[in-house]
C-alpha cells in the first residue's frame, strides 16, 4: 500500500493545474455542503429562539371535570352537559412551586392569574387577556423588560402594561387612566405604566400585565391561581419535563412542542431540502473525481500496461487511482472547509442577527462530517476508474 | 548451455475473432529456448513475432499447445499465478521504452520489485544503482525519463526488465526506435548482460545487423517457424 501511495501521489503532482482545477472543483462542493448546513441549521436554531423566546415552554393547568355520566334508562336519551359554573383553578399551587423551582432543567416559574377582560377607555373598548404575574417574574417567560418601548417595566398595584397595537389602537399613552372590567364583571382603574412590542401581534394587540394580587381581586380568585409556566433548558428538554411533571403533579402539563407541531414540521422540510442540497453537492463532487480519475485511466494507459507487462498485480494497479482520488477528495475538502471558515467566520452569532440578516450557526456548519463524507464519496467515485484502469490489457496497451 | 529448455513451445496456435470469422495468426509453432541463448526472432511484419513474444511473456493466451517455463505449466495457470511468473522470472523491452513519467531513472527501475514487494527497500535501490551503473547511468538516477535522450530511456528500460533477475528476457524491436549509434550501444548491452549473467534473451527484430549479434536466429512466416524451431 505504500508503494502505491507513492505511485499515487506523483499522479497527484504530475499536473499541477489540472489538479487545482479538481481540487478547486472539489472544494466548492465542500463549501457549500457545510455553508448549507450552517445556514439550515442557523435558521432552525433562530426560529426555535425567537418561537419559544417569549412563549412558555411547559404549562400547568388543572385537568377538564369530565361531567358525570347518568346511568342509561332504556328508551330515554341522555344529555351531559358539562359545568361550567365553577372556574379552573388550581387550588393548592404554592409547594408546587418550590417543587419546580428546585427540579433539574427549570430555570424560571411564574404563577400566574389568566382570564378575559374589556379595556375601556371613554368609549372605546378593546377586549384582552389579563396576565396577572408576580412583579418579580415580569420577565420570567416572555422578556417585558427589554421589549418595553415606553414607560417602564414595574408592575404597582394600579399599574398596567400594554402592547404597542393595542396603544396604538386605542390611542393611549404612558400615565393615562383606563378601565378594566373582567369577566366576573368586576371593574376597576388603573394607570399605564408602560408599553411594550414583543415582536408578536397577538400579544402586542391583547396581552395585558398586571400585578399578581391585582389580578386576584379582578378575577374573583383569593387563594387559587389560573396556571404555572416554566421555562427550561434546554428546549428540547421540555417534553420530557412535561410528562414528569404531570406524573408527579397530576396536573395538565403541556410542552410547548405540543403546541408548535407546525414549527417542527417546518423545520423538518427545511432540513430535508438542505439534505438534498447537501447530496447534489455531494453527487457533484463524485461525477467530478469519478470523470477526472476515467480521463487519468486513458491517459495513463500504456503506463498501466507497462505495469502489468512487468507483473504488476491487478490490485495494485486498483489501489494506485482509489488512493489519488481519495487524496484529491481529502485535500479538496480540507481546502473547502478552510473557504467555508473563511467565508462564514464573519456572520454574527444567532443571537445576534438582526432583520435581513443571514442566521449562520458556524458551529452546525458540519466541518468534519464534511470533510469525511468527501473523502469517501473520492474514494467510493474511484473504484469504477480503478477497476477500468486494473481490466486494461497490457499488449493493448502498449500498441506492440 | 542446459539440456534442458528454459522455455518450451509445443502446437501453439493463436486465433483471433475478426467479426464472424477467426484469424490464426501462429500455426503450431514449435520453440525451445535455453539458459544463457540470445535468439534473434525474425520475420516480416504481420508474420507473428509480436503475438509469440506476448504468448511466451504470458501477456496472451495460446488457443491451442503448450507452453512450459521452468518446468511450470503456463497454459494451464490463472491470471493472478501468470502475473506473479511473470513478475519474478520475465522481463520485457519494448519499442518505446515505456518509463513511467513521474518516476526517475532509479525508481523507474525498481517499479517491478517494488509493487510485488508494497514497498522500496535499501536492497531494491542497491541493485538499481547496480544495474544503472551496468547500463551507463549512474549519473542520471535521479533525472526523470522527459530529461534523458531516447538512447538513455532505453537503458532504463533494460535496467528495469532485469530487476528481479529474469531467467528471460524478451524483447520487441528493442533498437527500432533509436538511431544506430544508440542501437550499437543497446544491443551491445544487451550481449553483455547474456554472456555476464546467463539470462535467455528473445529479440524481435526487422535488423539484419542485430539479429547477426544473435547466437542462434528463429524466422517466422505467416505464423509459421521456417528457420530455426531449436
Amino acid at each position: 500500500m505504500r508503494y502505491a501511495a507513492k505511485i499515487a501521489f506523483r499522479h497527484f503532482l504530475s499536473s499541477p493545474a489540472q489538479t487545482a482545477l479538481l481540487i478547486s472543483g472539489v472544494a466548492l462542493g465542500v463549501t457549500v455542503f457545510i455553508f448549507m448546513s450552517a445556514l439550515i441549521g442557523g435558521l432552525a436554531q433562530l426560529l426555535t429562539l425567537r418561537t419559544v423566546g417569549s412563549i412558555p415552554h411547559v404549562t400547568l393547568e388543572m385537568r377538564e371535570r369530565s361531567p358525570g355520566l347518568i346511568n342509561p334508562v332504556a328508551g330515554a336519551q341522555l344529555a351531559v352537559q358539562k359545568d361550567l359554573s365553577r372556574r379552573q383553578q388550581i387550588a393548592v399551587w404554592q409547594p408546587f412551586i418550590s417543587q419546580m423551582e428546585t427540579a433539574s432543567g427549570v430555570t424560571a416559574v411564574s404563577p400566574q392569574i389568566r382570564g378575559s377582560a374589556f379595556l375601556i377607555r371613554g368609549q372605546a373598548i378593546a377586549p384582552v387577556g389579563v396576565f396577572g404575574v408576580m412583579p418579580d417574574k415580569l420577565s420570567a417567560i416572555a422578556d417585558i423588560s427589554s421589549a418595553m418601548v415606553a414607560g417602564t417595566a414595574t408592575l404597582p398595584s394600579d399599574g398596567i402594561l400594554i402592547g404597542w397595537r393595542l396603544a396604538d389602537d386605542l390611542g393611549l399613552r404612558v400615565g393615562q387612566a383606563i378601565q378594566i372590567r373582567s369577566d366576573r364583571q368586576r371593574e376597576r382603574s388603573f394607570r399605564i405604566s408602560g408599553i411594550f412590542s414583543l415582536g408578536i401581534a397577538s400579544a402586542d394587540r391583547q396581552a395585558i400585565y398586571m400585578n399578581f394580587t391585582t389580578a386576584r381581586a379582578l378575577f374573583d380568585l383569593p387563594s387559587g391561581i389560573s396556571r404555572i409556566e416554566l421555562k427550561v433548558s434546554p428546549v428540547d428538554q421540555a417534553p420530557r419535563l412535561a410528562e414528569m411533571l404531570g406524573r408527579a403533579t397530576g396536573l395538565k402539563v403541556t410542552p410547548w412542542t405540543e403546541d408548535n407541531a407546525q414549527l417542527f414540521e417546518a423545520l423538518d422540510a427545511q432540513a430535508r431540502t438542505g439534505s438534498i442540497i447537501k447530496g447534489f453537492a455531494l453527487l457533484t463532487i463524485m461525477i467530478g473525481i469519478a470523470s477526472a480519475m476515467l480521463l487519468s485511466v486513458m491517459r495513463r494507459r500504456s503506463e498501466i500496461g507497462i505495469m502489468r507487462a512487468a507483473g504488476v498485480r491487478r490490485l495494485f494497479i486498483v489501489q494506485i487511482f482509489v488512493l489519488e482520488g481519495t487524496l484529491i477528495g481529502a485535500i479538496g475538502s480540507i481546502v473547502g472547509a478552510l473557504l467555508a471558515w473563511a467565508a462564514l467566520a464573519p456572520f454574527p452569532p444567532i443571537a445576534q442577527v438582526k432583520g435581513g440578516g443571514l442566521p449562520i450557526d458556524v458551529g452546525q456548519g458540519g466541518f468534519l462530517i464534511a470533510m469525511v463524507l468527501t473523502t469517501l464519496a473520492a474514494a467510493i467515485a474511484s473504484i469504477l476508474p480503478a477497476q477500468r484502469a486494473a481490466r486494461v490489457d497490457p499488449v493493448e496497451a502498449i500498441g506492440q | 548451455m542446459s539440456d534442458t529448455p528454459l522455455v518450451r513451445v509445443e502446437g501453439l496456435v493463436k486465433r483471433f475473432a475478426s467479426g464472424d470469422s477467426e484469424v490464426t495468426v501462429l500455426h503450431g509453432i514449435d520453440l525451445d529456448l535455453y539458459r544463457g541463448e540470445l535468439v534473434a526472432l525474425q520475420g516480416p511484419s504481420g508474420s507473428g513475432k509480436s503475438t509469440l513474444l506476448s504468448i511466451v511473456g504470458t501477456l496472451m493466451r495460446p488457443s491451442e499447445g503448450a507452453h512450459m517455463m521452468m518446468d511450470v505449466d503456463l497454459a494451464k495457470a490463472d491470471d493472478q499465478e501468470l502475473t506473479r511468473f511473470r513478475n519474478q522470472n520475465i522481463g520485457f523491452v519494448f519499442q518505446f521504452h515505456h518509463l513511467l513519467p513521474d518516476l526517475t531513472a532509479e525508481e523507474n527501475v525498481m517499479m517491478p520489485a517494488a509493487a510485488s514487494a508494497g514497498r522500496e527497500t535499501s536492497a531494491m535501490r542497491a541493485r538499481a544503482a547496480s544495474l544503472l551503473e551496468a547500463v551507463g547511468l549512474s549519473d542520471r538516477r535521479r533525472y526523470r525519463p522527459s530529461a534523458m535522450s531516447g538512447g538513455q530511456r532505453q537503458r532504463v528500460a533494460v535496467a528495469r526488465a532485469l530487476i528481479n533477475e529474469p531467467a528471460l528476457v524478451l524483447a520487441d524491436e528493442p533498437t527500432g526506435n533509436l538511431d544506430r549509434e544508440s542501437a550499437d550501444h543497446v544491443m551491445e548491452l544487451l550481449s553483455r548482460i547474456n554472456s555476464e549473467t546467463g539470462t535467455c534473451f528473445l529479440i524481435s527484430t526487422h535488423d539484419e545487423n542485430i539479429a547477426r549479434r544473435c547466437s542462434r536466429g528463429v524466422k517466422l512466416l505467416d505464423g509459421r517457424v521456417v528457420k530455426g524451431e531449436g
